[in-house]
């Protein structure tokens, strides 16, 4: 990913994401809440404010960047590698799922890897893991999901690195830039409110 | 200002190129009764100007991305889904129709939509285009805009404020006749990702694809110079006149003894 990508997507895309939500909010009851609160009172139960799409891009640009470090990628480990192969097979298996959806999100939007609760009946554990997309400015906040890891596939993303080689990009992404310490991180934060486990009744 | 000749209105129905080739399977010993099942596929047209013409508004290293690889995968993508299908000989607009699904589209839908709107797009701009139309466009457009420059502001507004990937409009739209005083109008309209509107007049692709690296995020200069410069005229005013067809951009008088009772 170039400086000269970075200098556009952070320094001119992201920045106009922030200072027009700057300006939506202004002098209005929203000035004063915290950006995780402000994206999901803006997405109004699926009837976006006008503020929406600053208020995601500008979270979820936040997100992407902590998502990413130098000498990244490779595998995870501990915790996170444990749940990847539990609730996807193999970390094989969750990548390919994870260049699926991000390669098939058409238009503008984001791929994520999620901590969800999961069904009460029919699984034997109470949250997992999963994968979803989004499109433009949607985040799996507003689903009431964890995110725990995502991918920019907005064109101005890539074009400039890859052009039109979307699937390039998330592999390159996969395989040399996922912080892995941020996602442990998060999980670590998701268990706050997410029980990844089973819950064990002791007999009565 | 030249007027627009046959070709030229011709090109400005974007006929997808289909391209028939009959696949003989003859039966052994009985060359009359050879079945030859005949299968279509879509083929990228090619651009109607050169790669380089567009320089330095629209750069032909765009033009090698835009055109020879996103249009033409859209493209390769549609023949490869409708492929043994029913749906194989049908025309773009009709897979259009079909594939919108009244709201609920399908998956070939974002390809064929995608396809029919980049062929529309190549044929909205040109070398040397841009400044403003003449005749019965401008007339059209001062009436229902009020002014040339209002709906060049209103146009720049949609293009610019299309969220995410989409297109910009200039329609054909019919009116309430009660309501307003004509049967139909120009109107602007923005769409979506693979979307397109009924009667479509002009159109200008957002996706980033289109102008990321001639402009990177000054999406606005982009809109700019392609209504300065590249906008196609003649084409407008080709479609403009197909439209009349369909929509009357204009009152319907009556005359009064047939509203008397005899």
């Amino acid at each position: 990913m170039s400086k000269q990508t970075l200098e556009f997507h952070w320094g001119k895309h992201h920045r106009a994401y922030v200072d027009n939500l700057n300006k939506q909010i202004k002098g209005t009851e929203l000035e004063g809440l915290q950006l995780g609160d402000l994206v999901k009172h803006a997405y109004n139960n699926g009837n976006p404010t006008a503020y929406f799409n600053n208020a995601g891009q500008a979270w979820n640009h936040d997100f992407f960047w902590e998502s990413l470090k130098p000498g990244g990628g490779k595998k995870p480990t501990g915790e996170v590698l444990h749940l990847i192969e539990r609730d996807f097979g193999s970390f094989e298996a969750f990548a390919d799922e994870f260049k699926q959806a991000a390669a098939t999100q058409f238009g503008s939007g984001w791929a994520w890897l999620v901590g969800i609760p999961a069904g009460s009946h029919g699984e034997d554990k109470f949250g997992k893991l999963a994968i979803e997309k989004t499109k433009d400015a949607v985040n799996p906040l507003v689903l009431g999901h964890y995110p725990l890891l995502t991918i920019d596939v907005w064109e101005h993303a890539y074009y400039l690195d890859y052009q039109n080689r979307r699937p390039d990009y998330i592999s390159t992404f996969i395989d040399e830039l996922i912080s892995w310490e941020a996602v442990t991180a998060r999980l670590e934060q998701a268990k706050a409110t997410i029980n990844f486990y089973d819950v064990k009744m002791s007999s009565i | 200002m030249a007027t627009a000749t046959c070709s030229s209105i011709l090109r400005a129905t974007p006929w997808p190129s289909q391209i028939l080739s009959s696949s003989p399977s003859l039966r052994k010993g009985n060359t009359r009764s050879s079945y030859r099942p005949i299968m279509m596929e879509f083929h990228l047209r090619p651009l109607p100007f050169e790669m380089d013409a567009l320089e330095p508004y629209m750069s032909k290293q765009t033009l090698e991305f835009h055109w020879g690889k996103h249009h033409r995968t859209y493209v390769d993508n549609l023949n490869k889904q409708i492929k043994g299908t029913e749906l194989e000989g049908m025309q773009l607009d009709e897979l259009l129709k079909h594939g919108y699904n009244n709201g609920n589209p399908t998956a070939y839908f974002n390809n064929a939509g995608q396809a029919w709107n980049h062929d529309f797009f190549w044929e909205s701009i040109k070398p040397g285009g841009g400044k403003k139309p003449t005749g019965e466009v401008l007339h059209l457009i001062e009436r229902d805009f009020g002014s040339f420059e209002a709906f060049v502001d209103e146009f720049k507004q949609a293009a610019a404020t299309q969220f995410g990937s989409g297109w910009a409009w200039l329609v054909g739209m019919p009116t309430d006749p009660l309501v307003e005083n004509k049967f139909g109008k120009l109107a602007i309209e923005k769409t979506p990702n693979a979307l397109n509107p009924l009667i479509p007049l002009l159109t200008i692709d957002v996706w980033e694809h289109a102008y990321y690296l001639d402009y990177q995020n000054r999406r606005p200069d982009y809109i700019s110079t392609v209504i300065n410069e590249l906008i196609s005229w003649e084409v407008v005013t080709a479609r403009l006149e197909r439209a009349k067809a369909t929509i009357n951009f204009y009152d319907v008088v009556v005359p009064d003894d047939q509203y008397k009772y005899k």
